[in-house]
């Protein structure tokens, strides 16, 4: 037993705090809006120029120039604000957004992200992934805990390119919830129905009490 | 002094030659000036440099100026939607510099602000920082230094932006999530040309809900925009 995607979410959306300006990756993070407890209050930001991200619009009110920065047509709410991609990342880098909530390929003990580049493969880019680990209050990481061959994603060290050093605070994975603290990472929960055991043997990285 | 002209191609005039460096604004296919684009194809201009975010799908936006081979090098933060592209980074064709989002915004932004180089976090111990100036800052808790890297600002020969309206005398009102590097790319050419979806007579637009000031747009054009959604999400409408 462990958590699926849906379970997931409504984890990382345990995360979210009332009044919260908060950055959501594409994939499981994207699914996190519909978890967001009651009585908590986020405003998501969507970094191609936007903060006060609606749903998806009904069909046939589809906006072209209302995009989020998956490229997928959304709504605007009564609290909306447009910008520019340099004010957007300005908000990012200066800190204003409390919380990211990304996707990853490799999380390492010492909180280093790889989320955009696998070498040999295509490589599409990093899209605004680096200014927002860099720059958000804090990192949340949504993954799997093991990649489609078994392996854990949760490692000593990242093998693939970075995205950012020893950025990431908390990990959410299908079989529980890991921090970043001083000399490796320390289980803070485990997914219904996964044994300590099981979680300790499915994880490469050091694990401290 | 008249900024308007009747096509794209004649807002081009003059301003196009090989090897030119050109910012272009747009996300995705969203906010592209996607009238200026197909009159830099038709006008056979090559070896083009562009930093624009992303590079179009394969018939669509910077898309077409690949199918054309025009494009000599890419400065992008995300490039994942064009096959064509794919296709000619991997032979060598094309060069590409991955710049992280931000990093391309507030390259375009600094160069229009006249400021050549500026540090940030964004890229820190990552390939991004290979070759850059590092600099530590205290700017952590209690004062604890940090590190930096050194980005320059864009300084492009052309940019290309499309807006929502524009008055005669430039000034510009972007729609939406269609804003995007559309204002930091335009203030970054040495000469800037907008297309608009209308202009209206100068006077008829507030003058506190202009997102960008005339000074920085030399030419502009009118035209009717495709507009291409490139995913289209949608909920059903609950009975």
């Amino acid at each position: 037993m462990a958590w699926d995607r849906n379970q997931m979410a409504a984890r990382a959306a345990q995360e979210l705090q009332d009044g919260w300006y908060v950055n959501l990756g594409i994939g499981i993070p994207t699914l996190v809006s519909n978890f967001i407890p009651e009585g908590v209050e986020v405003t998501l930001q969507s970094e191609n120029g936007m903060l006060g991200m609606g749903p998806f619009p009904y069909e046939g009110e589809e906006d072209p120039d209302l995009i989020n920065a998956g490229k997928q047509t959304i709504t605007e709410l009564p609290q909306t604000a447009y910008f520019d991609s340099a004010q957007s990342f300005a908000m990012i880098r200066g800190g204003k957004i409390a919380m990211a909530i990304l996707g990853a390929m490799e999380v390492a003990e010492n909180g280093d992200l790889a989320n955009w580049m696998i070498p040999g493969k295509l490589v599409k880019g990093m899209g605004g992934a680096m200014d927002l680990v860099a720059g958000v209050g804090r990192v949340v990481v949504v993954m799997d805990h093991a990649n489609k061959h078994g392996v854990s994603k949760v490692l000593k060290d990242c093998t693939l390119p970075l995205t950012g050093k020893g950025v990431v605070d908390r990990i959410i994975t299908n079989l529980g919830v890991l921090d970043v603290v001083e000399g490796g990472l320390k289980i803070v929960e485990l997914a219904d129905g996964v044994s300590d055991e099981e979680f300790r043997a499915a994880t490469e990285a050091t694990l401290v009490d | 002094m008249k900024k308007v002209y009747p096509n794209a191609a004649e807002a081009l005039d003059g301003l196009l030659s090989d090897d030119m460096f050109i910012a272009a604004g747009g996300f995705g296919l969203c906010g592209i000036p996607e009238l200026l684009l197909d009159a830099i194809k038709d006008s056979g201009v090559k070896n083009l440099t562009f930093a624009s975010n992303n590079a179009g799908v394969d018939d669509f936006g910077i898309g077409i100026l690949l199918q054309t081979k025009q494009v000599r090098k890419m400065i992008s933060s995300y490039v994942g939607e064009n096959a064509e592209f794919m296709r000619q980074y991997l032979s060598g064709e094309l060069e590409l510099e991955f710049n992280p989002q931000g990093t391309l915004a507030e390259r375009m932004r600094a160069g229009g602000a006249g400021i050549p180089g500026f540090f940030t976090k964004t890229g820190v111990g990552t390939v991004i920082a290979d070759g850059k100036l590092e600099k530590q800052f205290p700017t952590g808790a209690d004062g604890a230094m940090e590190d930096y890297i050194m980005e320059e600002g864009i300084f492009a020969d052309l940019a290309i932006v499309k807006a929502w309206k524009a008055d005669e005398t430039g000034n510009l009102v972007f729609r939406k999530t269609a804003r995007n590097f559309n204002a930091p790319a335009a203030t970054c050419g040495k000469i800037c040309i907008a297309e608009v979806e209308e202009i209206v007579p100068t006077g008829s637009l507030d003058p506190d809900s202009i997102h960008l000031p005339g000074i920085y747009v030399n030419r502009i054009v009118q035209g009717t925009h495709e507009k291409r959604i490139e995913q289209r999400t949608v909920r059903q409408k609950e009975v």
